[in-house]
């Protein structure tokens, strides 16, 4: 899936990464705790997190993750945009909810990180 | 490369925006050295769980790292208020964090099994009221 494609299922604001749009994902993985993101050491292109602080793209970062969604309409502070530009991570924004965010876009054969397949 | 590149660095305490600053330095410098993707992944997860906790729970702390050809050690030392059950702490779940840590993403009690589970040598030696030293090794593969 592109990540223009995951823009428009979440109807979402990008921050960052618009000359990104053509990058592929194959995989997400969803928490709010920064923890449990960095227990899983599977390639997960997309990070969904409810979180908005500079900590989520360090921890993107980390993990090589290319691209963040915030949830419940969370604005990126100027940290979080100086470290992403830098690390060439995007960052989009959706009003929906964690639950609803993961099950548009699993719904849309976006899968899990932690599993090879369902 | 047969001796070590040393890098040192200061970690400030209770500083959100630049915690895990040291660990993107040795990343980066892992990757120009051309160490395997697998592997800067889990000296990434390890030294940064570290480093953050030495910002949440020890009120900053100093890393010194030393890169050699074929691994890495970690140093993570901190004059914070030490750990009483070293035992207890590495238990999965087990966190004392506040709920305005938690609030930023930390307090799953993951970060030092997370360590252990990504390192191949580790080791916390820690005193109450002195502070912590956690010793990483990851051997590059
Ligand atoms: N450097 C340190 N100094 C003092 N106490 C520490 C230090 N590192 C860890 N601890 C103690 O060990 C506990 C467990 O640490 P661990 O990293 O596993 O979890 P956490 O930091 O609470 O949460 P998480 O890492 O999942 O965000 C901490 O809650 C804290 O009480
Ligand atoms: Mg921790």
């Amino acid at each position: 899936m592109k990540l223009k494609n995951i823009v428009e299922l979440l109807n979402a604001k990008v921050y960052c990464g618009e000359d990104q749009f053509d990058m592929e994902l194959v995989s997400a993985c969803a928490s709010d705790m920064m923890s449990d993101v960095l227990a899983f050491v599977k390639d997960q292109a997309l990070l969904i997190s409810g979180l908005c602080n500079p900590q989520v793209v360090r921890t993107a970062d980390m993990m090589d993750i290319k691209c963040i969604v915030l949830v419940r309409g969370k604005v990126p502070t100027s940290d979080m945009m100086a470290i992403a530009k830098q690390k060439g991570i995007a960052i989009i924004s959706s009003d929906y909810r964690m639950y609803s965010a993961c099950g548009v876009l699993y719904k849309n054969g976006l899968i899990a990180g932690d599993q090879e397949t369902v | 490369m047969s001796e070590a590149l040393h890098l040192e660095f200061e970690v400030a305490g209770n500083n959100f925006v630049s915690a895990g600053g040291a660990s993107d330095e040795v990343k980066k410098t892992l990757k120009m050295l051309g160490v395997s993707t697998a592997s800067i992944r889990k000296v990434a997860i390890a030294m940064y769980e570290g480093e953050i906790n030495m910002v949440i729970h020890a009120g900053g702390g100093r890393a010194i790292v030393d890169i050699y050809r074929d691994r890495i050690v970690i140093v993570l030392q901190d004059n914070g208020p030490g750990i009483p059950d070293i035992d207890l702490a590495l238990t999965e779940g087990y966190s004392t964090a506040t709920d305005s840590i938690r609030d930023l993403g930390f307090g799953a009690g993951m970060g030092l099994p997370n360590m252990k589970k990504y390192t191949d040598e580790f080791k916390i030696e820690s005193e109450v009221g002195k502070g912590t030293t956690v010793t990483m090794v990851v051997n590059f593969v």
